[in-house]
């Protein structure tokens, strides 16, 4: 009966635990459905990328088939946070803003690999190495777009 | 108190229902391990459900399928905190409840590093009867799981449990190196374990192709556990090692298949335990939980 009583409490606790982190990682963006703000000051973590993996080409920049492969991974990997089309969603910023798009492929690669840990972004070094270069292909061969909340304040 | 046949059909419930109402399964693309850890944590918000089991056999008694589901939450990119619930089945005995499991996981480092240090701490609430295998520690041996279920099972083990997780990624393949740690809180000295486990993708690239059967939803590798003694008599004799090779496979609706054929090193293993699982990932379920709680569409 202890465990059973005991089960239920860290069942509770782990419920309690998720809602809290849920609503402290929601509370300063907008509400679902809305469009994300553009904020510059998300992007400041690509300048922390170190001189040489800036300078890191991508090995895949000629691959025909790399976009297409980019796109696979992007919506099995991404796509939850960053949205379908890259453009941002109340949990993860825009890829088709400049700061994104005029990146260095190796400085793209550098911010997957190690990723954004306490902003919540985890590190994606379980891809391989190809797959990571694949995913920066593919992210650059998307262009600049405007920002979401731009682009869905010009909408009728 | 609630039979364990109710608690199993409510566990399988559960998983079921969420499986089906998740909004968005995530690909997965998950380490073949059963026992050893590697650095990767749960992605934030993202809910993974896990079943698996271990048939084991035994020497002088009765073989066993022990079984475990395990609800593993990315709280934050930096911990992750998963719920393990436990039972199994020993033939021409009984098939008991064997206790829960509460295990949280924080990386340390900010960065990938050549190695990656994840600190990792459980409490386990378990019977005597517990025979999952999730690790092997301190001098646990075969001849431990002759006891009948009925009197293995009056014995209540409240246990806290430590692992320093050491872990790499060189050119695709995943090295990973746990040391365990682990204190009966009922006055028992400390006791040490380990595990090693490597693995490789079987491809490096992505298919342009959505697929099911291709070689980089493939990862295979092998781990290699055991115990330390304890304090009082630390080392590799008088306690069990495994060498298991493993495979998972992603599949991209989000499911994850695992096999793993475990063979004992010494007389004080159990000479064979098939091991196999499946898990399935749910993306947004902080989201929707907050969502729910909030009433926001």
């Amino acid at each position: 009966m202890k465990a059973i009583a005991g089960a239920v409490a860290v069942c509770a606790s782990l419920l309690a635990v998720s809602i809290v982190l849920a609503r402290s990682q929601n509370a300063d963006k907008p509400a679902a459905g809305a469009a994300p703000r553009y904020d510059p000051a998300i992007y400041a973590e690509l300048q922390k990328a170190p001189e040489k993996a800036r300078k890191r080409a991508n090995p895949l920049q000629n691959d025909p088939d790399a976009v297409a492969a980019g796109a696979i991974l992007f919506q099995q990997h991404c796509a939850e946070c960053h949205g379908d089309s890259a453009q941002g969603s109340r949990k993860a910023p825009s890829l088709r803003v400049p700061e994104v798009q005029n990146a260095t492929p190796g400085t793209l690669f550098w911010l997957i690999t190690n990723g954004v840990v306490r902003k919540g972004m985890p590190v994606w070094s379980k891809l391989p190495e190809a797959q990571r270069w694949q995913l920066v292909r593919y992210i650059q061969s998307l262009g600049a777009a405007p920002p979401a909340a731009e682009s869905a304040a010009s909408k009728p | 108190m609630p039979s364990f046949r109710w608690l199993v059909l409510l566990g399988l419930f559960g998983v079921s229902l969420l499986s089906i109402c998740s909004p968005s399964p995530s690909f997965a693309q998950e380490n073949p391990y059963f026992v050893a850890y590697d650095h990767y944590l749960e992605e934030p918000g993202n809910l993974e459900i896990e079943y698996f089991s271990t048939f084991g056999t035994q020497r002088n008694g009765n073989n066993f399928h022990a079984f475990w589901g395990e609800f593993e939450y990315g709280a934050t990119a930096w911990w992750t905190t998963e719920f393990y619930l436990d039972g199994q089945t020993t033939f021409h005995d009984s098939t008991v409840f064997t206790g829960f499991r509460w295990e949280n996981r924080f990386r340390i480092l900010k960065h990938e590093h050549l190695i990656n240090p994840v600190l990792y701490v459980e409490y386990e609430n378990k019977n005597g009867a517990d025979k999952i295998l999730k690790e092997v520690e301190g001098h646990d041996v075969e001849s431990d799981f002759l006891v009948s279920n009925a009197e293995a099972r009056k014995e209540h083990v409240h246990e806290v449990e430590l692992k320093l997780i050491l872990s790499s990624t060189f050119k695709g393949w995943n090295f990973t190196e746990n040391t365990l740690a682990a204190k009966n809180l009922s006055n028992s000295p400390w006791e040490f374990g380990y595990a090693l486990g490597a693995s490789r993708p079987l491809a490096l690239k992505a298919s342009p192709k959505r697929c099911t059967l291709c070689p980089q939803n493939f990862v295979a590798g092998v781990e290699i556990y055991g115990g330390l003694g304890d304090r009082h008599s630390f080392g590799l004799h008088d306690t069990s090692h495994y060498l298991a090779p493993a495979l998972a496979w992603n599949l991209p609706s989000g499911w994850t298949l695992r096999i793993s054929p475990g063979f004992g090193l010494n007389d004080n293993s159990h000479r064979f335990l098939m091991r196999w699982g499946v898990s399935r990932e749910i993306t947004g379920f902080g989201s929707m939980v907050s969502r729910f709680f909030r009433g926001h569409k």
